[in-house]
């Protein structure tokens, strides 16, 4: 893996001067996974629209060092495959010399919920590119509503608290295992409080993504969202890993590795107390069930996990 | 030597696909268009274009890939029909709104519900304001000519518009027809090589450019629909100039209409597509009892050729607007119905305004059905000026 120095010096390809929120955990996500492409190769990233689109190309402005693309919201991945596929074709042709590779830095809306057949299609095609999931949890752009990925007991405006319900009622979608069984050469689940993890799982993606599609998602704080300090993002999405709510672990080649071990895992009410969010499982008696589901949600999850690892080394 | 043949539409549509030999096709199957995709994938896998075909898991999907691929600067083409244009709505606009040149084949059929494969318009005329040029083609023949021709209006410098062309479902797109085909050097050679425009690819190394960026919220929104009107606009002419082109090398050259009769007419009936052959077929007769009846076959519906419609229609007695479509404002008729009152609408004298609706969800629009069209318009009647053809009582 490329030395902290090394990384230092590359140029960013997503400028400062953006207008995404001061600490928000998207352009961490992005500038992580950026600084770890190949010097010598070009890129071409595709956003659907959310918070990291609308923030990055106000027109006439670009925060963009590299070509990019917005479709619409659903279509990232089907944009990137015709992006793909042109370069396929240019190439043949000896119109392009240059060495492209390509992605998609989605939000989970448009990953998880209205996006997931274009990508899962792309994925199936074998498309080369990375599709890149920054998981804040909710649609973050529209003003915090429960998406696919928003955790059992989140409060959002589409998932309140109220007498009758604790915020939202449902799991979050298992995307990251559901693309590893799209049998994709590279699949991975980084968190941006992991630096280094996620910049040695983005290495291996933009190797992979010369063979076939590579898909990792990464959690990324919004502090709008989840309601804590904005200088607090990066412990937040620390105290996920620390309590097995976000794993980190690889599918490389359809093997199973956890990349972070989590040995003493904190009580996942660790992660969840510092959150706004969350806030009205700790008053009142009735919560409590809530809680003790998140808990079983983890430790189910950490189990299938470990059960798909078996041979994988820890 | 032009090489004759006796193919069906789709084939046609296929055959021109070939020898332009676009570098992304992107499609997703749906009758009646899935014939086309059939054999353009045959060629794809005997070799015999050069081009990257992804069969992608819906419409959507094959629009935002022809999004794509357009912006990084490849020729591109698609086919659909129905549901599957419908379900490509939201990025049609994007495609347009972008000026991306790509062309797509629609073979027209019924939007549901009930679900119905059968041809009518209501495909493209709803797609009617997404900023597409749609052409219209009677003919397997007109079919093939146009999509060639599409190319050249689409990636026309003073243009850059996508471009839709439109053909009967199963009438035309499933019929044996006498199809005269370009040598391939000499379709190749109409066609000429992309360039895309400088600046406006997402793969020029050492040029990196951002597509589809954030208006902000009061941005250059308005400016840039303006922008595409103008370009529509100029699209007409470009339209007439590739016509006139395609004409000194096929023999075949096309305008934004075609006449039928019309120099001694009083009454003249203005329709799109294959109904046209229908209704030529019994104006002849019609004619030779000495009816002054004539028809005004229109090609080019976007963009709308407002100025030279109400020059060339403000002369008639009558106009009788032929619709394979409704507009469900409430018995107002049809939509092209609509845009030729739109047009007419100001002229000191003008023409007695008819609507025909016809044959929706593929019913056949029969002989007799075009006499008692034609005896509504010459015989005194009481008839509103909305009025259906064939329609179950
Ligand atoms: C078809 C469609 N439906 C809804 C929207 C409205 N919309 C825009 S962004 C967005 C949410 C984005 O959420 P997410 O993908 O999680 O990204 P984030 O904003 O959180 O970064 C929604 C609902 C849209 N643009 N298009
Ligand atoms: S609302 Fe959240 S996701 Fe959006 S820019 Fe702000 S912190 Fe980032």
């Amino acid at each position: 893996m490329a030395t902290l120095a090394e990384l230092s010096n590359r140029r960013e390809l997503l400028a400062s001067g953006h207008r995404l929120c001061a600490g928000c955990g998207a352009p961490i996500a992005v500038r992580q996974f950026l600084l770890a492409l190949p010097p010598e190769a070009q890129v071409v990233v595709c956003c659907p629209t959310g918070c990291l689109e609308v923030s990055t190309t106000i027109y006439p402005y670009t925060a963009w060092r590299c070509s990019y693309i917005h479709n619409a919201f659903e279509n990232a991945a089907a944009t990137l495959c015709g992006v793909e596929a042109a370069y396929a074709a240019l190439k043949r042709k000896g119109k392009i010399e240059a060495d492209f590779r390509f992605a998609a830095f989605g939000g989970d809306g448009g990953t998880y919920d209205i996006g997931f057949q274009s990508l899962s299609g792309a994925m199936e095609r074998g498309h080369k590119m990375i599709y890149v999931c920054y998981d804040n949890e909710a649609y973050m752009n529209t003003g915090i509503q429960r998406s696919g990925a928003t955790p059992r007991g989140a409060w959002t405006t589409t998932s309140p608290t109220g007498q009758a319900q604790a915020g939202k009622r449902e799991g979050r979608k298992d995307l990251t295992a559901i693309m590893a069984e799209h049998n994709l050469v590279y699949v991975a689940q980084a968190s941006i409080s992991h630096w280094r993890d996620t910049v040695a799982k983005a290495e291996k993606a933009w190797e992979y993504s010369k063979e076939g599609p590579v898909f990792v998602n990464i959690l990324s704080p919004c502090h709008r969202g989840w309601r804590f300090p904005m200088e607090k993002t990066i412990e937040v999405a620390r105290l996920a890993v620390r309590t097995r709510f976000w794993p980190l672990y690889e599918v490389e080649k359809g093997r199973w590795r956890i990349t972070v071990d989590v040995a003493n895992p904190l009580p996942v009410t660790e992660w969840l107390k510092p959150q706004g969010r969350f806030a009205h499982l700790f008053r009142g008696e009735g919560n409590q069930e809530v809680l003790r589901a998140i808990q079983e949600d983890v430790d189910r999850q950490w189990a299938k996990l470990l059960s798909r690892c078996q041979g994988g080394a820890v | 030597m032009a090489k004759i043949l006796a193919i069906v539409g789709t084939d046609a549509a296929a055959e021109a696909m070939r020898q332009i030999d676009p570098e992304v096709v992107a499609v997703y199957p749906i009758t009646p268009q899935t014939a086309i995709v059939e054999k353009f994938a045959e060629y794809v896998a005997e070799g015999q274009v050069n081009t990257e075909m992804i069969n992608v898991e819906s419409e959507h999907s094959a629009m935002s890939a022809c999004i794509g691929a357009a912006a990084a600067g490849a020729r591109v083409m698609t086919a659909t029909s129905s549901q599957g244009l419908a379900l490509m709505w939201e990025v049609l606009y994007v495609a347009a709104g972008l000026r991306l040149p790509i062309v797509m084949a629609n073979v027209n059929r019924a939007l549901s519900a009930p679900i119905n494969i059968h041809c009518d318009h209501s495909d493209s005329m709803g797609a009617r304001d997404s900023g597409w040029i749609q052409l219209y083609s009677e003919s397997a023949q007109e079919f093939y000519d146009n999509l060639l021709q599409a190319v050249r209006v689409a990636e026309h410098p003073e243009v850059r518009l996508p471009v839709m062309v439109c053909v009967d479902g199963f009438i035309i797109s499933h019929a044996i027809d006498r199809v005269e085909v370009l040598e391939d050097g000499q379709a190749r050679a109409f066609v000429g090589e992309y360039q895309p425009l400088p600046g406006y690819s997402l793969l020029d190394a050492g040029r990196p450019v951002s597509v589809g960026m954030f208006d902000g919220l009061y941005g250059y929104y308005y400016e840039a629909r303006r922008a595409q009107e103008e370009a529509m606009a100029r699209a007409l002419e470009v339209i007439r100039q590739v016509g006139e082109e395609y004409g000194r090398i096929s023999g075949r050259s096309y305008a934004l209409w075609e006449e039928y009769g019309l120099e001694d007419a009083d009454i003249c009936l203005v329709a799109l597509n294959s109904a046209c052959g229908t209704l030529r077929s019994r104006l002849a007769a019609w004619r030779e009892r000495g009816a002054r009846i004539g028809l005004l076959k229109l090609r080019v519906f976007r963009p709308w050729p407002e100025e030279q419609l109400r020059e060339r229609l403000a002369g008639f007695k009558t106009v009788a607007v032929f619709d394979r479509a409704l507009t469900l404002a409430g018995n107002c008729g049809g939509p092209l119905y609509r845009d030729v009152a739109a047009t007419l609408y100001g002229l000191p004298h003008p023409p007695q305004l008819v609507n025909y609706i016809y044959g929706l969800g593929g019913r056949d629009l029969t002989l007799t059905m075009v006499d008692a069209a034609l005896k509504g318009l010459t015989e005194e009647t009481k008839e509103k000026p909305v009025r259906y053809l064939g329609l179950r009582v």
